[in-house]
């Protein structure tokens, strides 16, 4: 669906990396383009007429943020770069206060890298320990068993709402409520979800939850922190400097702005920002729901046909989402993924950051298609036809 | 180089790379080599007496190209003074990297004669000479 908003597809183009990021509609560029040849300027420092539209333009956002993920006010929206940086913020300016050597961190080996590290050096700085939720027989993270991995000693469980390699969809909804009722932090990496599935963070009682506009059809170099204001109010800063301190003095002492503004320091990604809320109005013209229904449809579709050509090898048929991870048998994943280049065909190939998930399925590296709103049927078959001539891999790539 | 017999050497190379597995021994040096670019990873195990390599091993995961280039690289080294191995690496760095270079000393490695044809894979091809250049500077510490 709408593929004629996306320029870069009339060129044949079969985009299956969206799990890495996502194409740009042709709005969400001309919308940062406007900021840049129409009225170029900071962020509340000016008085000028320009300087107006860009304040109006970039603070709406925080709004449109808000209520996509329905949070109870827009200051609890902070502008970052990314879900990794969103992600280090909790972990650095939150979790480094509150956790003592004991308190015990629970996350699954299906996490990305960036919401594994921030926490192994915590522990190793002594505040909480690092506990690895156990995955069921398909990879996936279980009610049941977050349940058996919950001790009087966890202080936070932090998942992705949607694990990048295996792409289940994790009941971020029921976890909340276990959260809330045993008095656990609940950190939610969006990443892989934000623009796929409904985010309620209130309804999901989320303490903190991290997303990246370039995943979303925005562009790159900005993304949201999500954080209840209390939890906010409570966080520190990790970069301090112009725009986020009402004063300071030459005797040390300073004062900080009030949350959201005291994140953020420095001039921002302020043409990304707006181009973040016009992706956000893109998607939601659409729906996400039917974005999720789209995507889901075509990975069945797809699965339903490489379980027919016997030298492929399937991962995580069984998760609800857009992304297929699977490998052809006796071919590393960069050959499979160069050899499908020659039907401009794009795909990931590799660990997917996902680095402890080897563990778990017992091979490291693997190839990954994920799906978006743009992709069709017709892509699918062309990525079928090509996989069904793959004994043919190596007369192409070499 | 026809096409058949360097895509037969290669995938022969791919499939059944010479050396392969690591060794328990304080005598080689080893060397991890992988890069941002690709997945390619590999450990390389070498073992040098009086200016000779003895003997070359190696282990990882990697893609066709590093993997045969892993192997040929093996075959080419073993039995060769340091100074002489030193020498078939730099003619291959440079013709993977489309600079002169000396045919003659090559053999084998020929095969990637045409790689740049295919930039994002110069690095996978490039993946293992790296290690050896690692260890022998290790080795003339």
């Amino acid at each position: 669906m709408n593929r004629d908003d996306f320029p870069i597809l009339k060129n044949n183009l079969i985009y299956f990396d969206n799990g890495a990021t996502t194409l740009k509609p042709k709005c969400v560029v001309d919308k940062m383009v406007s900021y840049y040849t129409e009225y170029t300027s900071n962020i509340h420092r000016g008085d000028y007429n320009n300087a107006t539209v860009t304040n109006r333009e970039y603070d709406e956002v925080r709004n449109i943020v808000k209520n996509f993920i329905n949070a109870s006010s827009s200051d609890e929206i902070i502008y970052t770069s990314g879900t990794t940086e969103s992600l280090n913020m909790v972990a650095f300016g939150f979790f480094r206060y509150k956790l003592n050597s004991d308190d015990e961190i629970l996350i699954t080996k299906a996490e990305h890298a960036s919401n594994i590290l921030p926490w192994q050096v915590l522990e190793e700085e002594h505040h909480g320990k690092v506990k690895y939720i156990e995955l069921d027989e398909n990879h996936e993270l279980t009610i049941e068993n977050l349940l058996k991995a919950i001790t009087p000693k966890t202080k936070v469980v932090s998942v992705a709402h949607v694990s990048n390699v295996i792409g289940d969809i994790r009941d971020i909804s029921k976890i909340g409520r276990i959260c809330k009722e045993k008095g656990i932090y609940f950190v939610v990496d969006a990443a892989q979800s934000a623009s796929h599935i409904k985010i309620d963070v209130q309804d999901s009682n989320v303490s903190f939850l991290a997303f990246s506009a370039h995943k979303m059809t925005g562009p790159t170099g900005v993304g949201i922190l999500y954080g209840k204001k209390e939890l906010l109010d409570e966080m520190r800063p990790l970069k301090y400097g112009g725009g986020m301190n009402q004063s300071f003095e030459v005797d040390g002492t300073y004062i900080l702005k009030e949350t959201p503004i005291k994140f953020e320091a420095g001039t921002p990604p302020i043409a990304e920002v707006i181009g973040l809320g016009e992706a956000i109005k893109f998607i939601e013209s659409i729906g996400v729901d039917k974005i999720h229904e789209h995507e889901y449809g075509l990975k069945k579709y797809l699965i339903e046909n490489l379980e027919k050509i016997p030298n492929v090898v399937l991962y995580n048929k069984n998760s609800k989402s857009g992304i297929v991870s699977f490998n052809v048998k006796g071919v590393f994943p960069q050959d499979t993924s160069i050899y499908l280049n020659t039907y401009n065909i794009a795909i990931r190939a590799g660990n997917h950051c996902a680095k402890v998930l080897k563990d778990e399925l017992n091979i490291k590296n693997t190839c990954r298609v994920s799906l978006y709103l743009y992709n069709t049927k017709e892509e699918v078959d062309v990525l079928i036809e090509a996989l069904k001539r793959s004994e043919d891999i190596f007369k192409v790539v070499i | 180089m026809d096409k058949e017999i360097r895509r037969e050497i290669i995938l022969d190379n791919y499939q059944n790379p010479v050396n392969r597995g690591l060794v328990d021994d304080n005598s080689y040096i080893k060397k991890n080599t992988n890069n941002d670019s690709c997945i390619d990873n590999i450990d390389m195990m070498m073992k040098i007496e009086d200016d000779v390599v003895k003997d070359i091993v190696f282990d990882g995961e990697a893609c066709a190209i590093c993997t045969s280039a892993t192997s040929i690289i093996i075959k080419s080294l073993i039995g060769k003074k340091v100074s002489d191995a030193i020498n078939i690496i730099t003619n291959y760095q440079n013709m993977i990297n489309e600079e002169e270079y000396d045919k003659d000393v090559l053999g084998e490695l020929l095969v990637y004669d045409e790689i740049y044809l295919q930039p994002n894979r110069k690095t996978c091809a490039l993946l293992p000479s790296r290690a050896v250049i690692n260890i022998i500077k290790e080795y003339e510490k």
